[in-house]
């Protein structure tokens, strides 16, 4: 009898722990999604919104202007940021916020939110570094009526 | 079918696991270049045969983002994503830095950010050069020397040296002396 529990609960636990590191491994290295939160992004993705994200091109260095992009924030290491890449490196850019020309400089990117009037970016703490970027929002999945590829913004770029 | 089988669990439980297992709890790297001499590579550079040490790298640690002053951490060079440095943090955010070949001589450390040096100054590529970085880029902690087997060890936690970090109470005297001077 007991010798059937711990039988029992043992396969159980192989299976938690295979499809657990499963799981780990899709979301770190393949596609995951993502709820939004906050105002920085809108009008192209609102607070609330579930985005549908993906790794690889983040991994293979295929990040290009224009791609909203899954962050680590730099001034708070447990939080995740979602921006646009308005610059990449050695692009100059003109800083709204302090009024100057900003050079990006080598493995960093130049992230701006959507919302240029409430949006914490680099605008405020400069050039991110490329190796903060986790992954790429492709696809909105919520609300379902405005499901679809990510667009970009009706302003130029 | 017995080879179907063993295929089909290598790809669905152990390089998953393996891999799972690296990001969560940690792995061992191999450590290249000098930065960090005396303590890790102390021969490369010399006439004897390089011998490059490996260390040991607990991601476990940093799942909460907490570091201390004196710890040895490997991180994202914030210059090329693609390239891992092993440095020790000689700073934390807040802090007030005298620095050794920056182009301030102080530095006040921002919210989120660090300040990173290797042990060998004249041989790293560290904060002198990039400047503070954000703690984000931290994504392990370097416990042991666990290769060569006659150079297993433990890596300790060095304390900054007191006298590079500027205290709140100094500041104040700076800027009562300053004050005073116009007075």
């Amino acid at each position: 009898m007991i010798k059937k529990i711990i039988a029992r609960s043992s396969g159980v636990l192989f299976y938690m722990v295979q499809y657990g590191c499963l799981a780990h491994c899709t979301f770190e290295y393949l596609a995951d999604f993502c709820v939004c939160s906050g105002p920085s992004m809108q009008p192209t993705i609102y607070s609330s919104d579930i985005v549908l994200t993906e790794h690889i091109s983040v991994n293979y260095k295929r990040v290009q202007k224009g791609d909203i992009v899954i962050a680590r924030s730099p001034t708070k290491p447990l939080e995740f940021i979602c921006k646009r890449v308005v610059a990449m490196e050695g692009d100059h850019i003109f800083n709204s916020n302090a009024q100057n020309i900003k050079f990006v400089p080598r493995g960093h990117v130049w992230l701006e939110g959507d919302n240029k009037h409430n949006s914490t970016d680099s605008r405020i703490y400069g050039p991110v570094p490329y190796a903060l970027l986790r992954s790429r929002v492709f696809f909105k999945v919520w609300p379902l009526s405005d499901m679809g590829k990510m667009k970009m913004p009706k302003e130029e770029w | 079918m017995k080879w179907r089988r063993i295929v089909v669990g290598t790809v669905t439980f152990i390089v998953p696991t393996t891999i799972a297992f690296f990001d969560i709890v940690g792995y061992v790297a191999k450590v290249e270049g000098a930065s960090m001499q005396p303590l890790l590579n102390p021969e490369l550079s010399t006439d004897k045969k390089p011998e490059s040490d490996f260390v040991l790298l607990n991601r476990w640690k940093t799942h909460g983002m907490q570091f201390k002053r004196g710890e040895i951490v490997s991180l994202s060079s914030p210059t090329d994503p693609d390239h891992k440095l092993i440095k020790r943090i000689i700073a934390l955010d807040g802090d007030l830095i005298k620095t050794p070949g920056y182009k301030s001589p102080h530095v006040r450390i921002p919210e989120g950010y660090c300040w990173v040096e290797g042990d060998h100054q004249k041989l790293s590529m560290d904060s002198n050069y990039f400047g503070p970085i954000p703690k984000a880029l931290l994504h392990a902690k370097a416990s042991h020397i666990v290769w060569p087997p006659n150079r297993w060890r433990k890596l300790d936690v060095n304390p900054t040296d007191p006298d590079r970090l500027i205290s709140e109470e100094q500041v104040e005297a700076i800027r009562d002396m300053r004050l005073t001077e116009i007075d």
